[in-house]
């Protein structure tokens, strides 16, 4: 049980990670790496910040400060260095790594002792695991809501219509240079808020955390898009926090298995492969057909 | 005489610039548009029709010369200051609408063309009305997809929803380019008629670039062919109306 709730906790936490990349991936269609590095730099700056005396609450804010500033590079990269994005988010993210190293002056760095969003008195007094749960939730409803409102707005639709297509949004006088810049500060403010939070909720920051989490959020994305089908968009939203639960989930499942922690990436990529490979997969072998078949009464 | 509402002042383009490539596509634009001009202009390919609309438009500078918009000079200016006052329809009905957004919320984007947007929610619900109105007008059961993603629209149908969004705020100059080429000719004549419409009925200013000769003869005030980066001909009034296709075949050849 406390297994679950546990994966339950690392879902709502690393969910956020998935809204980051949705805003990019799929609402402007730009592929953005920056996030690898994105995420080890929120949390590096907010270990750094609170071995250094700053509270967790105010660290944490500098983290999506952070996270904002290489959104922002990345986006200057691409739209007035006119570097391709794949390349744009990789150059910002390998200099992120560097970047991480200074503001760490090591590779790991311990939170032990420290004060943290989990260690107030109320996180503590809360059952095994329930800490993560509740700061999960809190964040990713507040989360959801501005994204929500942000989306209905004059801004927010022409914010779609850049990623939709750039030549009408253009035509109609939209400043499509500057949505895709805005768009990727947001959304990497959310990973280094993410970095942040996964940090705290891990006592610890480590260099190499960054690994693989371009493949976690593009995992909760892609599970809730398949998991619940045809959605409107502030549905989708939902669906790419449930994806993220539904992730963890399945690697709970598999580690039960008696994979180790080390499997993790393999297993992150074989899921997400698995996931977006649906489609053909269902053209090809025809899964739905005898399934249903099966189930179907007979005439 | 009144100002011209655009003016084009000895405007040529150069492409490749600095290298052996280095070729004039236009080769000095001279053009008075007024108020309430509809012009078609027709020309082979390569003429340069498009480089003078993207010229106008701003997604292409102008290397030499002027560009005025109610006398004031707007050569320097960026292709989204222009919309401002100038609104587009392009050739492919997939550039002129956002096909994941629906068809009402294509039409409100509009509304705002060349607006600053704010972080204020949006007011689809009180427009839907007008909307739907305006999409009537079309004729192609348009106003029954107000809600439909336009990438699931019919090619006609986007197409002319492009028209509507061009028009829906009032642009001083409306480029159309080409715009009902790429529909089928029963769609395409029911386009253009209700364009026709739609330009004689607001008095808009309109430059619509055709490849039909007959289509060029029959709508508008005044016609005018490209050749080789200039313009070969300027016909207006009467003199456009006394006009054929034999005669206006003639620049096409050779």
């Amino acid at each position: 049980m406390s297994l679950i709730v546990s994966s339950i906790g690392q879902g709502l936490l690393w969910a956020l990670l998935g809204l980051g990349l949705y805003l990019t991936f799929r609402i402007l269609d730009f592929a953005d790496m920056t996030v690898e590095g994105t995420f080890p730099l929120g949390a590096a700056t907010a270990v750094a910040a609170i071995t250094h005396g700053v509270n967790p609450f105010g660290a944490t804010l500098l983290a999506i400060g952070a996270g904002m500033l290489a959104g922002l590079i990345t986006g200057l990269l691409y739209t007035k260095g006119k570097i391709p994005s794949l390349l744009a988010g990789i150059l910002t993210m390998t200099a992120a790594y560097s970047v991480n190293l200074r503001i760490m002056g090591k590779s790991n760095v311990s939170l032990l002792g420290q004060k943290t969003l989990f260690s107030g008195d109320f996180m503590q007094s809360l059952p095994q695991y329930f800490d993560s749960v509740f700061l999960g939730v809190a964040v990713i409803a507040i989360v959801t809501v501005l994204l929500v409102f942000f989306l209905a707005t004059d801004y927010g639709q022409a914010f779609i219509a850049t990623g939709d297509n750039p030549t009408m949004a253009k035509s109609l006088g939209i400043h499509t240079d500057t949505m895709v810049i805005v768009g990727l500060m947001v959304s990497n403010g959310m990973v280094g808020l993410c970095g942040a939070l996964i940090a705290q909720n891990n006592g610890y920051a480590d260099i190499n955390m960054g690994i693989g989490t371009i493949v976690i959020a593009l995992a909760s994305i892609i599970i809730g898009e398949v998991a619940f089908g045809e959605l409107t968009l502030n549905q989708r939203l939902v669906a790419v926090t449930l994806g993220s639960i539904i992730y963890r989930i399945i690697l709970l499942a598999v580690l039960q298995l008696g994979f180790s922690a080390n499997d993790l990436n393999l297993i992150s990529s074989v899921v997400l492969a698995i996931c977006m490979m649906l489609p053909q997969l269902e053209e090809h072998v025809h899964l739905k057909k005898p399934i249903l078949k099966g189930v179907q009464p007979h005439d | 005489m009144t100002k011209p509402i655009l003016e084009l002042q000895d405007v040529k383009t150069i492409v490749n610039k600095g290298t052996s490539n280095e070729t004039m596509i236009l080769k000095g634009i001279n053009l008075k548009i007024n108020a309430g001009d509809f012009i078609t202009i027709v020309g082979t390919n390569g003429a340069g029709k498009s480089t003078l609309f993207n010229v106008i438009g701003g997604n292409l500078r102008a290397d030499e010369g002027k560009i005025l918009h109610d006398g004031k000079d707007i050569t320097r200016t960026t292709e989204e200051q222009r919309t401002a006052f100038l609104a587009r329809v392009f050739q492919d009905p997939k550039l002129g609408t956002a096909p994941r957004m629906t068809v009402a919320e294509n039409m409100l984007l509009a509304t705002k063309r060349g607006e600053h947007r704010y972080l204020i929610p949006r007011k689809l619900k009180p427009n839907m009305d007008r909307f739907t109105t305006l999409a009537a007008t079309m004729n192609n059961g348009l106003e029954n997809r107000m809600t439909t993603a336009t990438g699931a629209l019919s090619g006609g149908q986007r197409q002319a929803l492009s028209f509507l969004m061009a028009t829906l705020k009032r642009p001083d100059v409306l480029l159309l380019d080409e715009h009902t080429a790429a529909l089928d000719p029963h769609t395409s004549f029911n386009l253009l008629h209700a364009t026709n419409e739609r330009i004689t009925k607001d008095h808009l200013t309109a430059l619509m670039i055709t490849h039909h000769l007959e289509d060029a003869l029959t709508y508008g005030n005044r016609l005018i062919v490209l050749k080789d980066g200039q313009i070969k001909a300027d016909f207006r009034g009467a003199e456009k109306q006394q006009l054929t296709v034999k005669k206006l075949y003639q620049y096409f050849e050779d």
